[in-house]
């Protein structure tokens, strides 16, 4: 175990000196840091503890403010309690979904998994929503079929339509059960790698008085979530920038997948708060300015429960051929005012609220305004299913970076591929979660300390945040900001051409130069949010420049990534994941491809060979 | 009678007006929001600063107005935010004289020239940020996970839906403290009672039928403190932002400590 875990005081005179001046910095030492404290985070967080390893969570926010809490309709798991259901069944439709670019031995274990993490849930207190016989209740969602799309599956387990609220509030009871050291409100500034491209620790600011912390540890895990906010619109909170992502940039190791990002059919307009998927999974159905239940047309068979980017290229489509409701026919109606009201009021109470606080809308009475709206990351560092971040190296497409692990919306194991299915991403956190937890008490080594880090580790990242904070340029954050998400917004949408894509990256270059006439006005280091938002837009921009990048060189068309110029799914170019690079001195990106896994984890299900895919 | 009087550098002072608007624009057109502002870095009292909002180029929403104050006006404005749609419970303040969260709050709903200050009767950090430790003490204090001892079964335990729907209007809670910073008891007893939100949390695990420790939960309350400092005041219940009923979860855990007196 541990020898030295006791914080120390670096003496003034020995403060890294940055620009001439000094940042004194607290050192500790941890088996394994957590970075973020959303599901994926605390799940590993729970798993780490439990292990004995010594374990720290720093996270910027408090962990039940993390973007998990927003999380509506439901988890994902083969339990059958409301009809016969099987995991494999549950892994075709995710293979299915993710348009066969999901790694299946990942996709594997995480539905093989998923019954086992939903029961753990169940027993560490989540009030799932029950069945006459008691059991946890399942609802139907989007792409979810029983015996290889047949039939409409009810596999998605909920807690009302706040699911990803009540596991978030367990299990963060979880951890304070098992006495897990929080370092709430500390922002990470960046990874500590040496050179052998391992990592080491990372470093991060306490918002609250203003000090800088090292965090040496034999394993780091980034459990950072997506960067929806690259967008102008999306269902994301305002925290969701990407900051692991962005650090796993700046260490020169690569993103994965980064040109697939799901729009969620159902943001309401104007706000781009998320209406669950949940609400037609209880029988809702989406209307043009004809009064036409329109998906009937694109997926007669799901119709209004297809896969998530069938829905939100079909709404687009009718919007564009001005078939949108409203004055300005701008979005599309979602009803649920067919329903029952005391269904309503138990199963989905909370969008309820929020259609009437964001729409103005009584749902039991109206339809309520909807839009595609960016909602999800399905890239993000690439991992292996234990969740150790991998990076190809001599010829291995599969090589592991020692030190460091991703889970959560952060990763891309890959299981969701290029779409993801409503309800498996809640699934994704915990299994991942738990995974990469499994795989530390694995491999780290009982006996052995921390080992010291090298001379002068970390003084990038202090140089970062001082870089930062004395910007003098003429731009403030907020305008070079608003510039990439619209651009992101109208460059890099539902739907791509290769003309649009070009502007795109050119424009989010543009921005990206400008970065260098940044200006921040709060100098102070407590709690300074221009200072902390202008490192996110730091993050947020490099994320910005790999996907309108990764979008433009993938000429094809498979799940979330449709292009109007390359309509097709192109398996023989294109079965492949994208890499990208980007050399944040250069402001530059490099793109490169690994293969897709063509095998299972086991014998128990062959591989599923891709078809054409139709709901 | 005593006199109380606050320390001299918790006066709030006059602060700055920032940007008037324009001659000659339209009625209506700019919101007036009169904000509190406390630098720790610098050393001087706090002020409240007064900003004009653009309602033409702002989201309808409190925090739209805050959000577009730090985008455009004084990027040195400082308050927590996060989801946006009251589920985080990060922008909890006192505006117009409430507790309440900024994002579900319509501008048009708040009073004209509304102030906005910190939760009150917290240590304020910087500006709207107050310090929530000894909040989040408290709630750890109640240990709020699941306490079984019955050996666990394979699969759910078995929760029918009457004893779930006990669940309802607790288990919401997001812990924005909007109710235990509007209660007088806690502003006073703050260090020893837990406040309504805590109490909340505790009615939650009480009523969970699959907890099988509600016993020792009820002792831990069993306090001239920790539970009895409710006075049934309900401002909990007037404050909370998710309509939910703290005050009556606080008499419905006293009654059923009367109960098993009994």
């Amino acid at each position: 175990m541990l020898q030295d875990a006791t914080p120390q005081d670096t003496t003034p005179d020995q403060a890294p000196r940055v620009n001439g001046r000094a940042y004194p910095i607290i050192d500790h030492a941890y088996d394994v840091v957590v970075v973020g404290a959303g599901g994926a985070g605390l799940r590993a967080v729970v798993g780490c503890t439990e292990a004995g390893l010594k374990t720290a969570c720093i996270t910027k926010v408090f962990p039940t403010r993390s973007h998990t809490v927003a999380a509506q309709g439901g988890i994902a798991a083969a339990l059958g309690n409301m009809g016969p259901d099987d995991w494999r069944w549950h892994m075709y439709d995710t293979v299915k979904g993710s348009d066969w670019l999901g790694d299946q031995d990942a996709i594997e274990y995480l539905c093989r998994n998923a019954p086992q993490a939903v029961y753990e849930l169940e027993h560490w207190g989540v009030p799932f929503s029950r069945t006459d016989e008691g059991n946890i209740l399942q609802r139907a969602f989007g792409g979810m079929t029983t015996h290889f799309g047949k039939g409409q599956a009810m596999r998605t387990c909920a807690a009302a339509d706040r699911t990803g609220h009540a596991m978030l509030h367990t299990m963060y009871g979880q951890a304070l059960r098992h006495s897990a050291e929080f370092f709430i409100e500390y922002f990470a500034i960046d990874l500590i790698m040496d050179e052998e491209g391992r990592c080491r620790g990372v470093v991060a600011l306490s918002m609250q008085d203003g000090t800088l912390h090292r965090f040496r540890a034999h394993e780091v895990i980034l459990a950072t979530g997506g960067y929806g906010r690259a967008y102008f619109s999306c269902t994301s909170a305002h925290i969701c920038t990407g900051d692991g992502n962005a650090m796993v940039l700046r260490a020169g190791l690569p993103l994965q997948d980064m040109e697939f990002v799901q729009f969620h059919p159902t943001g309401v307009y104007g706000a781009g708060v998320l209406i669950t998927e949940g609400a037609r999974g209880e029988g809702g159905f989406l209307t043009n300015s004809e009064g036409e239940r329109f998906m009937e047309r694109y997926a007669p068979h799901a119709k209004d429960l297809a896969s998530r980017d069938v829905v939100s290229r079909a709404m687009t489509i009718e919007i564009r051929e001005g078939r949108g409701t409203g004055a300005a026919k701008e979005h599309l109606y979602l009803h649920l005012s067919h329903l029952d009201p005391v269904m309503l009021a138990e199963r989905l109470p909370g969008i309820t609220d929020l259609a009437r606080i964001f729409a103005g809308v009584d749902l039991t009475r109206e339809p309520i305004p909807v839009l595609p709206t960016a909602h999800y990351n399905m890239g993000g560092i690439p991992t292996n299913m234990h969740g150790e971040v991998v990076c190809p190296k001599n010829g291995d497409p599969d090589a592991v970076v020692p030190g460091l692990f991703a889970v959560g919306e952060a990763a891309c194991a890959s299981v969701h591929g290029a779409n993801r299915l409503g309800s498996n991403s809640l699934v994704d956190l915990v299994v991942f979660g738990r995974a990469a937890a499994l795989r530390c008490a694995e491999i780290i080594s009982q006996d052995s300390g921390v080992s010291e880090l090298p001379k002068g580790a970390g003084e990038a990242a202090l140089a970062r945040l001082d870089h930062f904070r004395y910007a003098q340029g003429g731009t403030p954050t907020a305008a070079l900001r608003l510039r990439m998400q619209k651009t992101m917004q109208r460059d890099c949408s539902v739907f791509r051409t290769a003309e649009v894509l070009k502007e795109g990256v050119q424009k989010i270059h543009a921005v990206w130069e400008e970065i260098q006439d940044i200006s921040v006005s709060d100098r102070s280091l407590i709690w300074n949010t221009d200072l902390i938002e202008t490192l996110e837009f730091d993050n947020l921009i490099a994320q910005a420049a790999v996907t309108v990048a990764g979008a433009l060189a993938r000429e094809e068309s498979r799940g979330a990534h449709a292009r109007e110029d390359f309509p097709k799914r192109d398996d023989v170019d294109w079965m492949k994941h994208t890499i990208a690079w980007a050399d944040y001195a250069k402001r530059e990106v490099r793109l490169d491809y690994r293969p897709v896994h063509s095998f299972t984890l086991s014998n128990e299900i062959a591989y599923i060979e891709p078809k054409e895919r139709v709901y | 009678m005593v006199q109380f009087t606050l320390p001299k550098n918790s006066k709030v002072k006059k602060g700055k007006a920032w940007n008037p608007p324009p001659e000659g624009t339209e009625e209506g057109r700019w919101r007036e929001y009169r904000i509190y502002r406390f630098d720790p870095e610098v050393g001087e009292n706090p002020r409240v600063d007064t900003y004009w909002v653009d309602m033409g180029d702002c989201g309808p929403m409190v925090l739209d107005a805050l959000i577009w104050i730090k985008n455009t006006i004084d990027p040195t404005l400082t308050f927590r935010r996060s989801c946006r749609e009251g589920v985080c419970g990060s922008c909890s303040m006192n505006i117009g004289g409430t507790n309440t969260l900024a994002c579900t709050l319509h501008a048009d709903d708040a009073p004209e020239k509304v102030a906005i200050y910190p939760l009150p009767h917290l240590p304020v950090i910087k500006d709207l940020v107050p310090d929530l430790t000894h909040f989040y003490a408290q709630l750890r204090s109640i240990d709020p996970w699941l306490k079984t001892d019955s050996p666990t079964p394979p699969t759910e335990w078995r929760q029918s839906r009457e004893e779930r729907q006990k669940l309802d209007g607790l288990y919401e809670c997001i812990l924005c403290a909007c109710c235990s910073t509007a209660c007088p008891s806690y502003w006073w007893n703050s260090d020893r009672y837990l406040g309504p939100a805590i109490l909340l949390q505790a009615e939650r695990w009480v009523q969970d039928s699959r907890d099988e420790r509600t016993g020792e939960r009820l002792d831990e309350l069993e306090d001239p403190f920790r539970l009895y400092r409710c006075h049934t005041i309900l401002n909990c219940t007037k404050a909370c932002p998710k309509g939910l009923n703290p005050a009556k979860a606080i008499a419905s855990l006293k009654r059923q400590m009367l109960e098993r007196g009994e």
